[in-house]
């Protein structure tokens, strides 16, 4: 399960769900940044969705970058 | 009747409108999970493959797998709410009631299923006790597991019902057949790689209300402070200190309940011989990993309560609104207990964080079904299809059996949850029956590995009569519920504390009735003994291995914390 024997770490496979996931909440955060809801959230201006998908994202790349599969593994 | 029924009728509209974002998260977490499975079909085509992943999971895979088959949606809304009605009190079932035994799982118990080669719990009685033992175990865990599967299947649909107004028969069958694809393509393998996924997003998604919880409240002290104020009269912020009586905590409970009911008989039972949970770390690929798996899952756990009991106790001293019990949140038109972790996530998460939250709970809820038709799937292929029905089948045979098992099950479990639909107590008797099971089995296994002298009659006739003891216990309080002040020692007890002690004589007949059997009757030679108990296993040396990489330091630095957790906020 860590990228042995040719298959695909499952680290990787996190580090790209997080990735999309640091993608799309970010890209929220930033919309409401510029376009803020009706009824905002409580503590609506910490704009948690940024730095938190900021967060995800960051994390999901550096996974991605440490446990990609290999040449030897392709 | 169900908390959540009686929540589906108390609300009076949906809790959480999600946005496209929202939607988009939640669905690109079903693709996600349904490419693990279908990537992962190529290598699951032998028995050691697809019921034990190959034997060849790292230790963080296994104990965070180990961990997550556990932690289940039902998991983290059940216990927001139980600490916003007990406050900080059940915060026990994540410390006492599950640390000491994850570490003797790790420690002690772990090289001899590990060593033993066994692929499940009741295959260990087999080896230990023979065929009986071995068939009572199997048939009681495969019927219960898919039961329970079902009941909480049909409460996962209620709650989503209530929190995002989908409709529960969309919600059974997409979750139920997502599961059982990914299962039944890659088995173990694939159950295990979506867990580890899961407790990711489990984390993700609920980590943010503490956060901003405390940040809103100003800290815990001021959490504490405006706890006290909001709830005049009433500890919701003490572990230890409220246990000395019965009436001195909401709970109803004596601190010997929780130490010896909880902390020994339910939480060894449950975490150390469990299948669902051992399953995870028997895939582990050498001893180590297998010893370091539950170690891990334990450190995790410590900090579990960050994420489930702190959202109740933000609802304590944050909402504006008191919730109620689910009776009066129907009679008044409010909110109740089991509504306090969406109201929170309502509170502070917006579009995209919302999305995410909720893929937590589908995350918990697949998770822990997942966990439930695996370890179905490897119980009933091996331990009922293979030891009494077709002995000399090939392997494949018994790979192909094992996967029509995990449709069956979920397809069971479905079934089970349209029949809780209908007549709702099942939900009470199903739970019930299964606390019947854990205890007394927690007493055969801990014999079977540590009393070379245990004999085969001894350990069936103790689980058998640990197991009816403890379904007798059970009857005789619903007959004449006077009697709950000689079971639970108290007439002010409530169910959990009943719970507790039936736990603790049951497993006590379990123990003493092997201990006489196995003394009336003609133990094992030792040579067959081996590699299956204390003292005629030879358990490999950890002599030169760097104190860093030693389960057992870890276990002890595991066990320091939670001494110190659990000084902190006695």
């Amino acid at each position: 399960m860590t990228g042995e024997n040719g298959q695909i770490s499952i680290w990787y496979f996190i580090g790209c769900l997080l990735t999309i996931y640091g993608v799309l909440i970010t890209g929220s955060g930033i919309y409401e940044l510029f376009s803020p809801p009706a009824r905002p959230v409580v503590l609506a201006e910490f704009h948690a969705a940024i730095w938190w998908g900021l967060l995800m994202l960051g994390g999901g790349l550096t996974y991605i970058y440490f446990f990609r599969p290999s040449k030897d593994n392709k | 009747m169900n908390p959540f029924a009686l929540m589906l009728a108390a609300a009076p509209e949906r809790l959480i409108v999600l946005s496209p974002i929202d939607l988009a998260i939640i669905a690109i977490y079903f693709v996600a999970v349904l490419m693990i499975g279908f990537y992962l079909k190529e290598r699951a085509s032998t028995g050691e493959d697809f019921f034990l992943a190959g034997r060849e999971m790292t230790a963080w895979v296994a104990g965070l797998a180990f961990l997550s088959a556990n932690l289940g949606s039902l998991e983290l809304m059940g216990w927001a709410a139980a600490s916003y009605q007990y406050g900080i009190l059940a915060t026990h079932w994540y410390w006492i009631g599950a640390i000491p035994a994850m570490l003797f799982l790790g420690v002690v118990m772990m090289p001899f299923y590990y060593i033993s080669k066994t692929h499940s719990v009741p295959g260990y009685l087999q080896l230990r006790f023979g065929e009986g033992a071995r068939g009572l175990s199997a048939v009681t865990f495969a019927f219960m597991t898919v039961l329970m599967s079902g009941i909480n299947m049909y409460s996962m649909a209620l709650v989503m019902k209530v929190v995002l107004g989908w409709d529960i028969n969309f919600s059974i069958w997409v979750s139920s057949i997502t599961v059982a694809v990914y299962v039944a393509l890659g088995g173990l393998r694939s159950a295990i790689f979506n867990e580890v996924l899961q407790f990711v997003l489990i984390w993700l998604g609920a980590m943010l209300i503490p956060i901003l919880g405390l940040i809103e409240a100003g800290g815990w002290t001021n959490l504490q402070a405006k706890i006290a104020s909001n709830w005049a009269g009433q500890d919701f912020t003490s572990l230890w200190s409220t246990l000395g009586t019965f009436e001195g905590n909401p709970m109803g409970i004596h601190w010997t309940g929780i130490v010896l009911g909880l902390g020994w008989v339910i939480s060894f039972g449950y975490w150390t011989t469990d299948f669902l949970v051992v399953q995870r770390v028997l895939a582990a690929k050498d001893l180590r990993a297998a010893k370091m798996a539950p170690i891990i899952g334990a450190w995790f756990k410590m900090l579990v309560p960050f994420i489930v009991i702190l959202p109740g106790l933000l609802g304590l001293g944050l909402l504006d609104i008191k919730l109620t019990g689910e009776a009066e949140a129907i009679a008044t038109g409010g909110h109740s207990y089991n509504e306090v972790l969406p109201l929170m996530m309502a509170r502070y998460l917006g579009p995209g964080l919302l999305g995410l939250g909720i893929t937590a709970l589908i995350a918990g809820f697949m998770s822990g079904m997942a966990g439930n038709v695996s370890a179905f799937a490897t119980v009933w292929t091996y331990d009922i299809y293979r030891a009494f029905m077709k002995k000399d089948a090939s392997d494949s045979h018994y790979v192909s059996m094992g996967r029509w098992c995990t449709i069956v099950g979920v397809l069971v479990s479905i079934g089970t949850a349209y029949l809780v639909m209908q007549f709702l107590s099942i939900m009470d008797y199903v739970q019930a029956l299964f606390s019947f099971f854990i205890a007394p089995l927690f007493g055969t296994v801990l014999l079977g590995m540590l009393w070379k002298r245990a004999t085969p009659a001894g350990g069936f006739w103790g689980l058998l009569a640990g197991t009816v003891s403890s379904i007798a216990m059970w009857a005789w309080v619903k007959a004449d519920p006077s009697v709950l002040s000689i079971i639970a020692l108290s007439p002010n007890a409530k169910d959990m504390a009943e719970n507790m002690y039936r736990a603790l004589w049951s497993w006590t007949v379990c123990v003493l009735v092997t201990v006489v059997v196995s003394y009336m009757t003609k133990p094992k030679p030792i040579e067959e003994l081996r590699g299956l108990v204390y003292g005629a296993t030879d358990i490999p040396s950890e002599h030169g291995v760097p104190l860093m990489s030693k389960p057992a330091f870890w276990a002890w630095v595991v066990g320091a914390v939670f001494v110190v957790l659990n000084v902190i906020f006695w």
